[in-house]
């Protein structure tokens, strides 16, 4: 599982490998069918070949200025090859996370179930949906599925990365298994759920690999707008030939062509496709996969967050934070009721009383076995658990324990003849309204008194949630408890709204709602029943945990099956638009230098008086054209790190987010050029290039 | 630059961003079918209006059958001018006996007043009768400019609504923008001018004796010179104050005379003159307002209003500093501004004007696709004839024609809401319209087929001697500027020339008619159907993380990306043209 864990690892920007590889990636992406799908590099790709064809022929007739041609042929070629390199690093990150995994997807036997019970060992390439097998403590489990008999603890690192085994059971929402994991103890008995070359694996293989990369719908506009400009520039440079006839200085193709190259947008132009795949690869980085790009990009749409009280924004379970005494019951009478009646209550919340009780009150464990108690389990009906202490052959009388729900222990008292007092009630109230959840606690018919069980809110929740809300985006938590519990809780985490008492059905409503407002909706789900939800959210992230059904309805799988993972998944998202944004802004802001270093150098020679708008003093015109050129090719490679991490990003409004990225790259995407061009033709200049 | 001049264009403004508002509200209720206090009068005869033409007011069409029909309407009455043209010695209104119209000529007339161009290739008063001024221009006049308000309206329908099919219904947009805002400003406004003078009559051409005889000597045939001695002068005549107001307030800016507001029957004074600046921003000022208020965010409207604020302060400032330049040429010879002296460039300037007015008038008849002139721009100094040519090749979004500045300012916002709009980390909205793959490639198709025409057209006529360059008065950078002038003129449905360029040949008058048809109609429609995709969108509501389109920042943003765009596309041609043509000056060269 080293591999596995390695290639979750953050892997170094630069790492050899990949850079041998990309590199030779590069060159092969030079044929035409690869540049056709990008319209700007195809258009340098042809001016490339142009200026090639006309070097070659120049040399025979002995036209032209050799030296300058081939400089500026040469760094065409390289303008072309950079762009193809970034694509190919960032493709090449994905794919050493696909060896990693592929490593995992190993060929193994799996043992087939046939309908007469029989076993088979059959290959797992073999096995197709629907197929039974059965899986034993030390196997791998031969592919996607869902287990229907059995539980077993399952070594999921393979996937997740994560070492410690989960438990994997028949019915419920612990029931998918995937391929390539392996089981760690007990057998269990798998449905197969997928097709050869259809499993998670081969999904998230394909993915983050790129092979199945589609253009998402925001790439496909920006793709537009970019060849919408390099046809306008196109038509502003074959335009120029004659206005530059005209005024009596024709130019040579060289010239046009650099400017041309300098002009369109070859620096988003040719790292666009960089920043989808890297995006993509920040998030399987986190572990999370989402079946398309659009997903990611609906991701930094979201307007509103659908959270799961439970494991979202609280810890998991509830926990015993205080015994509350009725009138006339010592704490130590109440504590000693409430250990006793939770010693064989193997819930979170059961555990969580023992505990309190040893830490407040002092009181050790005691054993059932020694006390000829008989422990009754929480069941629907009565809705309430306890224990019936046998007097025989003990020093103390018998004891009848009884915690519940306060309606439950009312209706159970009144059975026995008595009433619930007043002050019980009080502090049930109390609870209640602090968020927390009561329970009484009775002993023969006597109300003793009420633990407090409390939603533990996970810590800087309410910070997140106010970096979400500068962000513009509502959180709305989910949960099935009563609304002043859920208000309770909402105030102290500092969400915007909660959905109390909720059934799947609400939270379906409550998404249509939103969404006939126009707005986008994300959530996390594990069970079947949040199957739907899951399907009609524009973001939906299955817990990996989850069922299949789950899986299969949202568009996300989060292999951690952490809730609170969503607020990355949208800052993921958000970043992956930003970083198309401020390059394409950075992109045409640069061409102003390129204008001043190119233009004066075009006709400074019939008309000296054009040195004028040579304000860079660039060394003279040859130099001031390669510089030019120069620069834009070597942008592209500058710019690669920035397309890979995707621009820095803080939560903060779209107004601040604007301002800071407008100063960064549009005010910076004026000034860096004219710095660069400059720098560069001191280069050429001492080093007699020019 | 004096204190005079500046005040001039300060009260200028002043008065435009005090009448944006009013005039925007009450466009905002004739457009909504809302109550105004024109309505006891005009209602009936919208009714009537409906009757006779089997219009249902209550129809609502799709963004194509909307453009289909402007399109019907736009091709029968540029027949009708055509036809009117050509007929006019058969016609009524014809003291002059004026021949009829060549068929190129007029084929390029009625293209460019049906396009709001008003591009003239021909001296209207020894060319047009008065039933062809009145009946094939000055309605068009109406129509061009009704049909650019319809249209803007049409845009902002598409932006404010929410998951509809349709843009409202064309008829009546047409009708009531032409009763309720076009008639009767230009009544009173035509009133206001013959106050002041402007003549509005039927008469033959009045023939008055000259005080002092001039003398014109001329080559002849045969090499040698022939003088002829010239006693009266023939001063023309016409219903020019009913022309000349629609004339400003629809941006046509098609003069009745060839000299266009420069004219004293057109433009008497300096009153008159400035009332025509008045009216030329009234209604596309006013529109920001309208959208504002349509939309549901006035911020926005301001906002707009903000940016073509700016880029009309850079145009002016700088036309009006260019022109008050000594001339370089010119040494040992004051040129200063003083009290009894303009200083600067006077050349192809009225005396009554003067520089300010002058720099003023050319800034705003080109931000707004007018096109009227009250001085020459080819006589202007390089750089203040660039502002001019520069302020067309923005795309005339400035303040802008009637409707098609605010159309054409609302395809910039939306390439700029995508350009940036990313940069905040969502898929880029406008006004809580997403922004997607077909409404870029509709912006797009808009702003690219304007630097086609014009760049290409251009580069196609230098390459000609015959059919291109012969028709320049002046060579070298200056002739440059004269033939992109005409071009962007054309397609940017201006009309305004810079002169100096012989443009009533077959060559120019076809090639500037496509280029003003095209200019139009062919940006009109990937607009409207913009307008339609925008129209179905759901509107995502407002929150922090939206787009801010009402904010200073914004209005940086807009006129920034205008300007880049704008220069990245023009650029090597303006430096080929007039800014080679500045340098030359200062070294000593002219043309």
């Amino acid at each position: 599982m080293s591999t596995a864990s390695q290639a979750k690892g953050r892997r170094s920007l630069f790492d050899k490998k990949i850079i041998r590889r990309a590199a030779i990636d590069a060159l092969v992406k030079l044929s035409p069918k690869t540049s056709l799908k990008n319209p700007v590099m195809f258009v340098v790709e042809v001016g490339s070949v142009l200026t090639t064809v006309l070097l070659i022929l120049n040399r025979f007739t002995h036209h032209g200025h050799f030296r300058f041609d081939l400089q500026i042929t040469l760094w065409l070629w390289f303008t072309l090859l950079f762009a193809n390199f970034a694509e190919a690093m960032a493709e090449g990150r994905g794919k050493a996370q696909a060896d990693a995994l592929r490593l995992a997807k190993s060929e193994t036997t799996a043992y087939l179930v046939s309908k007469s019970g029989a076993i088979e060992e059959i290959p797992s390439s073999q096995l197709r949906a629907d197929d039974i097998v059965r899986v034993i403590a030390g196997q791998m489990i031969p592919g996607d599925g869902e287990v229907i008999e059995g539980v077993a603890s399952v070594d999921e690192s393979a996937i997740t990365g994560e070492s410690a085994p989960v438990i994997r059971e028949a019915g419920g929402d612990r029931s998918a298994v995937t391929g390539g994991t392996r089981v760690l103890s007990d057998q269990i008995t798998v449905r197969i759920t997928s097709n050869p070359g259809e499993t998670f694996l081969d999904r998230m293989i394909a993915l983050v690999e790129g092979a199945e990369r589609q253009k998402t719908p925001n790439e496909i506009a920006l793709n537009i707008l970019l060849a919408g400009l390099t046809i306008i520039f196109l038509l502003a440079v074959v335009t120029l030939q004659p206005f530059a006839i005209y005024a009596g200085a024709p130019q040579t193709v060289f010239v046009l062509i650099s400017l041309l190259v300098c002009l369109i947008p070859t620096t988003i132009g040719g790292l666009l496709s960089a920043i989808g795949i890297a995006g993509m690869d920040r998030l399987v980085q986190h572990n999370v996969l989402a079946t398309s790009g659009r997903a990611v990009e609906a991701a930094g749409d979201v307007n509103t967050l659908l959270l799961d009280k439970t494991g979202t924004i609280t810890i998991g379970n509830r926990q015993a934070s205080e015994f509350v005494t009725a009138p006339g019951v010592s704490n130590d009478q109440l504590a000693d009721a409430a250990q006793l009646s939770s010693l064989a209550d193997e819930t979170p919340e059961g555990r969580s009383i023992v505990v309190l009780a040893k830490q407040q009150y002092g009181l050790r464990g005691r054993e059932l076995a020694h006390l000829n108690a008989e422990f009754i389990p929480f069941s629907a009906t009565t809705r309430m658990s306890g224990i019936e202490v046998d007097a025989i052959g003990q020093a103390t009388p018998a004891r009848s324990i009884r915690k519940g729900a306060v309606d439950a222990i009312a209706a159970y008292l009144l059975a026995h003849g008595s009433k619930l007092p007043d002050a019980v009630r009080d502090s049930v109230d109390t609870i209640s309204r602090s968020g927390g959840t009561p329970l009484v606690v009775t002993e023969n018919g006597r109300a003793l008194g009420v633990i407090h069980l409390k939603d533990v809110v996970k810590g800087g929740m309410r910070e997140r949630f106010d970096q979400l809300r500068a962000m513009g985006i509502r959180t709305v938590m989910i949960t099935g408890d009563n609304p002043l519990t859920a208000a309770a809780i909402a105030r102290e985490a500092g969400v915007d709204d909660f959905l109390a008492e909720a059934k799947p059905k609400d939270k379906m409503d409550l998404i249509k709602r939103e969404q006939a407002d126009g707005k986008l909706v994300a959530m996390t789900g594990d069970g079947t029943n949040d199957a739907p939800a899951l399907a009609q959210a524009d973001v939906g992230v299955a817990m990996n945990s989850g069922t299949q059904a789950a899986k299969e309805a949202g568009n996300m799988v989060d292999l951690d099956s952490n809730p609170t993972k969503l607020i990355e998944i949208v800052a993921i998202g958000k970043q992956l638009l930003m970083t198309r944004g401020a390059l394409t802004t950075f992109s045409i802001a640069n061409d102003i230098a390129k204008y001043f270093a190119i233009i004066p150098a075009m006709f400074a020679g019939v008309f000296p008086v054009l040195n004028k708008l040579n304000i860079m003093h660039l060394h003279n015109p040859e130099s001031a054209i390669l510089s030019a050129v120069i620069f834009n090719a070597l942008i592209i490679v500058a710019l690669i790190p920035l397309a890979l991490r995707g621009v820095s990003y803080r939560p903060m409004s779209a107004a601040a987010l604007l301002q800071r990225n407008l100063l960064v790259y549009g005010l910076g995407g004026i000034i860096a050029p004219f710095a660069g061009i400059k720098l560069i033709d001191m280069l050429i200049t001492t080093l007699h290039l020019a | 630059m004096s204190l005079n001049g500046w005040l001039q264009i300060a009260l200028f403004i002043a008065l435009i961003l005090l009448l944006a508002k009013p005039m925007g509200s009450y466009m905002t209720r004739v457009f909504e079918r809302r109550r105004t206090w024109l309505d006891p009068v005009l209602v009936p005869c919208e009714r009537l209006l409906y009757r006779l033409t089997g219009v249902v007011p209550t129809e609502e069409m799709r963004w194509t059958q909307y453009a289909l029909t402007m399109l019907i309407f736009s091709a029968a009455t540029l027949v009708l001018t055509y036809v009117v043209e050509r007929l006019q010695l058969l016609l009524p209104l014809n003291p002059q006996h004026l021949a009829a119209v060549a068929p190129d000529l007029a084929l390029n007339t009625a293209i460019s007043f049906t396009t709001n161009t008003n591009w003239q290739a021909y001296t209207p008063e020894t060319t047009m009768s008065y039933l062809t001024q009145m009946l094939g221009l000055a309605t068009h006049n109406f129509w061009s400019a009704a049909v650019g308000l319809a249209l803007a309206i049409a845009f902002i329908r598409g932006i404010a609504r929410r998951e509809m099919k349709t843009l409202g219904n064309f008829w009546v947009d047409l009708t009531r923008g032409t009763l309720w805002i076009l008639l009767p400003i230009s009544v009173v406004f035509a009133l206001a001018l013959v106050s002041q003078g402007v003549i509005q009559n039927l008469n033959p051409y009045t023939t008055a004796t000259l005080v002092e005889p001039q003398h014109i000597t001329t080559t002849g045939a045969d090499g040698k010179p022939i003088t002829t001695t010239v006693t009266t002068q023939t001063i023309a005549q016409g219903p020019v104050a009913s022309q000349e107001a629609i004339k400003m307030l629809g941006t046509n800016g098609g003069g009745f005379f060839n000299a266009n507001s420069a004219h004293p029957f057109e433009n008497p004074t300096p009153l008159t003159n400035f009332l025509q600046l008045l009216s030329i921003f009234l209604i596309p000022a006013g529109l920001t307002a309208t959208l504002g208020q349509m939309v549901g965010s006035p911020r926005h409207g301001w906002a707009i209003l903000a940016a073509m604020t700016l880029l009309w302060f850079v145009g002016v400032f700088t036309c009006y500093w260019a022109e008050s330049q000594p001339n370089p040429l010119l040494h040992n010879i004051d040129q200063q501004h003083s009290l009894t002296q303009p200083g600067g460039n006077m050349e192809g300037k009225e005396v009554r004007f003067g520089i300010a007015s002058s720099a003023l008038f050319a800034t705003v008849t080109t931000d707004a696709s007018c096109g009227a002139v009250n001085s020459m721009h080819d006589s202007f100094t390089p750089l203040g004839g660039m502002v001019p040519l520069v302020n067309i090749l923005l795309g005339e979004i400035v303040f802008g024609g009637v409707g098609a500045g605010l159309y054409g300012m609302l395809v910039f916002v939306v390439i700029s809401v995508f350009i940036a709009g990313l940069m905040v980390g969502r898929t880029p909205e406008y006004l809580g319209k997403k922004v997607e793959s077909y409404d870029v490639q509709m912006a797009m198709l808009y702003l690219l087929i304007f630097p086609l025409l014009i760049l290409g057209f251009a580069a196609v006529t230098v390459l000609m001697p015959n059919l291109g360059l012969s028709s320049l008065a002046n060579h070298g950078p200056h002739g440059l500027s004269e033939i992109l002038y005409a071009y962007a003129s054309a397609t940017g449905n201006n009309g305004s020339a810079f002169m100096g360029l012989n443009a009533n040949t077959h060559w120019y008058n076809y090639s500037l008619g496509i280029a003003m048809f095209v200019g139009r109609f062919m940006m009109i429609i990937p607009m409207l159907a913009l307008a339609g995709n925008l129209a179905g969108k759901k509107i995502v509501p407002e929150t922090a993380g939206t787009f801010p389109v009402t904010t200073p920042l914004f209005t940086i943003l807009l006129t920034s990306v205008i300007v880049i765009v704008g220069a990245l596309t023009f650029f090597p041609a303006l430096s080929l043209g007039p800014i080679l043509e500045h340098l030359l000056l200062h070294a000593g060269n002219t043309f």
